[in-house]
């Protein structure tokens, strides 16, 4: 497999979806300082990137920041939808994760369980 | 507390975010000829004064003063130490960071590389505005994921849009084999 058989992808992709990840519509912000990588983090974020490209979702986007300040709630994750209330989950797995994507992102419902701020 | 040297490369790399860097290269070398596993990460983040520089180095200086970097640095500073090799901050205010630390391959106590692929893809596709190159080298391989080059061929499309992630989950599987 080459970097050109990316041309492919470039040239299939339609212009509609290059707009809609541009405006994401959700974006995910992982704790990935180092007790957020002590606790397993990087797991966390790799989940939410495979459950992007299995689903599809092109207007959801995972970026990353430093320490959060809460180790003893690591991983957190923010969850950032616009015109909506800041949700800050806590001690995510990758199952906490796969179920965030299933409820929160896709049906829209936030989980309660995880929640450890609203902001 | 960091399970594997991809644990420490990542935390590295979260500093450099935090610095604001545009440019991030991380370069890995394993050479069973020479017993040596070293790693370089350099970035153009905003850099810190010698003082700083000193400060983070030192595990001791105190979280509760607004410390902004993690113990990433302290971290990694020991496990090179422990593994019988050894550790350099260079880092200039204005111009950037530079971190280079080596390892001996054959230490009882190096951690497991881990996992190199994930590292590199969480890196590159949780960053979209940030340019990344991985220079992987064994003695006889090299492989190199320069994303400023990706997004030339991309052309506009986002490096994190799900059919990309996908590609380079293949793509670094196939070309990563020999590690």
């Amino acid at each position: 497999m080459k970097l050109e058989d990316l041309k492919k992808i470039r040239e299939n992709a339609s212009r509609e979806i290059e707009l809609r990840q541009k405006q994401a519509r959700i974006k995910i912000v992982v704790g990935m300082g180092t007790s957020g990588i002590a606790a397993g983090a990087r797991e966390v974020l790799k989940t939410f990137l495979d459950e992007i490209a299995t689903h599809n979702l092109t207007d959801v986007m995972v970026t990353q920041t430093g320490e959060k300040g809460l180790a003893s709630h690591e991983p957190m994750i923010e969850v950032h939808e616009e015109g909506k209330e800041v949700v800050v989950y806590g001690n995510i797995d990758p199952a906490k994760a796969k179920r965030i994507i299933a409820e929160h992102i896709i049906n829209h419902n936030p989980v309660s369980e995880y929640m450890i701020e609203v902001k | 507390m960091m399970d594997d040297i991809c644990a420490h490369i990542t935390d590295i790399v979260a500093n450099s975010i935090s610095a604001g860097a545009k440019k991030i290269s991380v370069s890995i070398e394993m050479s069973k000829s020479r017993n040596i596993l070293s790693l370089k990460i350099t970035d153009n983040g905003k850099g810190m004064d010698k003082e700083t520089a000193a400060k983070v180095i030192d595990p001791f200086y105190s979280t509760k003063t607004g410390r902004k970097v993690g113990l990433g640095i302290p971290l990694l500073k020991g496990t090179a130490e422990t593994c019988g090799g050894g550790f350099a901050l260079n880092s200039n205010e204005g111009t950037g960071t530079e971190i280079e630390a080596f390892f001996l391959l054959d230490h009882p106590d190096l951690p497991p590389l881990g996992k190199l692929k994930d590292t590199i893809l969480i890196s590159s596709v949780s960053n979209p505005e940030v340019n990344f190159s991985f220079d992987i080298k064994t003695d006889d391989r090299n492989f190199l994921f320069d994303t400023e080059e990706i997004n030339k061929i991309l052309d506009g499309l986002p490096i994190n849009d799900p059919e990309v992630m996908k590609f380079f989950t293949k793509y670094l599987d196939e070309n990563l084999e020999f590690i």
